[in-house]
């Protein structure tokens, strides 16, 4: 018990003073899981709007991917895409691997269906009265899009809540395309696998409170956006 | 309705901000000396060599020297090896000969020098159930296995699984029952394991000197010749393998067995533990 309190008190002391790879570590995450964040959420809300809006051969099974998608194990993801991007491999020639690309590839892949399924399930929960009520008022496609896209802000932000919670969380994947090489790959999740095996638990265990308290401002940020002026009706 | 929007294109333009800050970041690592044409170095290794911090102290000064960017990949001594059988890494350094030799044989890794080595121990619980203590290593498994004592390995190939098989044989014992444990994990999880149930385990002294404070194992058997874990660096094939950065390579095996690299290693960890953690060996023949 005592590693927790020594861990809050390391992560503090390393805030403080401003450690600089522990500041390079956290601004790399960031980075990272925010461009795979924002990817999987430009891939997978109009995703999961168009499988919910649209009836079409197929849909049933698209469905069923992208549900199927939700539970893909990270680590599976991260050999599939190692094995895509080696020097010898199909997409060798980009040079990708072992860089931060190869990670944000990787944990925008992961992070999508999980996107999509959410915004899916939040969009099929509108009324669809509402639908015709908003054509019958004049409204051309793209107004009745937004409309109903607000109409569905709770699961959207849901979404992309559960979407980067994916991504900052990812260790397996992280470390297989990334190589959690010092100045480049290295994020906090890697690092902290990495403390544990060396058995450096009190700085494991501090890096684990500055993740946490990483994770919690950004999902308080997302959460504040999405309950604003939401009165309880 | 304007303010939702407005707080939704912004925080898209933060996004898209630390999308810019990464890209503007790459650029300036670059590094401002020496700048070889192809600057990348894909080095496959051990954990063991990253755990003790070897690596640490000695990359940055090649790195700075040369002007090549190192990209360290560390595994199990087995997957060190496959990555270079696969032409993914350009130089190696690994410590399991035995698996090091089929592949030097075979041309697939060239330059194959000695670098350095260390020891392995058998650590076990103080009180020492199986009463292996003093006793040869061979002498050590056999009473282990004898007693059925807790006996953690860690089965995934690395230098460390290999050496430990060795010994297996020369006893003439296949291990199995409850008694035998795999981790599938790296050493310092492994001894963390042995700990937690009062077991034994083959250790590298490094490791187990870096782990010290975390668990309860004393070293009971040491010093013995089979127990010398030797180590090799080599470069991947550039001949069979048409994109290794063979300079970068080169470069970086003739920095290992220079004077400077060496001292560094004899002199590694005799501050922070009282005995080096590695004893220099590079240019010398036989083991």
């Amino acid at each position: 018990m005592s590693v927790i309190g020594d861990g809050m008190i390391q992560a503090g002391r390393l805030l403080i003073s401003g450690d600089p790879e522990v500041l390079r570590i956290t601004w790399r995450t960031l980075q990272i899981t925010g461009t795979a964040t924002l990817i999987s959420v430009v891939i997978g809300v109009p995703l999961g709007v168009a499988l919910a809006l649209r009836k079409f051969f197929g849909r049933w099974l698209m469905v069923s991917a992208v549900n199927f998608g939700m539970g893909l194990p990270p680590v599976v993801v991260g050999l599939f895409v190692w094995l895509l991007l080696f020097r010898y491999g199909p997409l060798g020639w980009l040079d990708l691997l072992y860089t931060p690309g190869a990670m944000i590839i990787a944990e925008a892949i992961i992070a999508f269906p999980i996107v999509a399924g959410f915004t899916l399930a939040a969009t099929q929960a509108i009324n669809p009265k509402m639908r015709f009520q908003i054509l019958a008022l004049g409204a051309n496609r793209w107004q009745l899009l937004w409309l109903l896209l607000r109409e569905a802000r709770l699961g959207l932000l849901a979404a992309i809540i559960a979407g980067f919670g994916a991504v900052i969380s990812e260790v397996g994947a992280a470390m297989m395309v990334g190589g959690n090489i010092e100045g480049l790959t290295r994020v906090l999740t890697t690092t902290i696998s990495q403390e544990v095996s060396m058995g450096d638990f009190v700085l494991a265990m501090a890096l684990s409170v500055i993740l946490l308290l990483l994770t919690f401002i950004v999902s308080a940020i997302l959460t504040w956006y999405q309950q604003y002026r939401r009165q309880p009706q | 309705m304007k303010k939702n929007s407005l707080w939704l294109c912004g925080l898209v333009v933060l996004l898209l901000l630390g999308l810019a800050a990464g890209c503007a970041k790459k650029q300036a690592q670059a590094p401002q000396t020496p700048s070889p044409q192809n600057k990348t170095v894909i080095l496959s290794s051990t954990t063991d060599v990253r755990d003790t911090g070897l690596m640490d102290a000695l990359i940055p000064v090649f790195e700075s020297q040369t002007g090549y960017n190192v990209k360290p990949i560390y595994n199990g001594s087995g997957q060190a090896i496959a990555l270079g059988e696969k032409g993914e890494a350009d130089v190696l350094i690994t410590h399991a000969p035995s698996a090091e030799k089929p592949d030097v044989d075979n041309g697939a890794f060239i330059n194959y020098q000695l670098l350095m080595h260390n020891s392995y121990v058998i650590v076990g619980p103080p009180d020492d159930p199986a009463k292996i203590k003093g006793l040869s290593s061979t002498d050590a498994f056999k009473k282990i296995a004898k007693a059925k004592a807790v006996f953690v390995s860690r089965a995934d190939n690395s230098g460390t699984n290999i050496e430990e098989n060795v010994i297996w044989k020369q006893a003439g014992i296949t291990p199995s029952g409850n008694w035998y444990i795999k981790s599938g994990q790296g050493m310092g999880p492994t001894l963390l394991i042995a700990s937690e149930k009062t077991g034994y385990t083959l250790t590298d002294l490094s490791t187990y000197l870096a782990q010290q404070k975390n668990i309860q194992l004393d070293i009971l058997v040491q010093g013995d010749k089979s127990l010398i874990n030797i180590y090799h660096v080599m470069q991947v094939n550039p001949a069979k393998f048409s994109k290794v950065n063979a300079d970068g390579a080169k470069a970086f095996e003739d920095f290992m067995v220079s004077q400077a690299a060496q001292n560094v290693i004899a002199d590694f960890g005799k501050d922070k533990y009282g005995q080096p953690l590695y004893y220099a060996d590079a240019g010398k023949s036989g083991s």
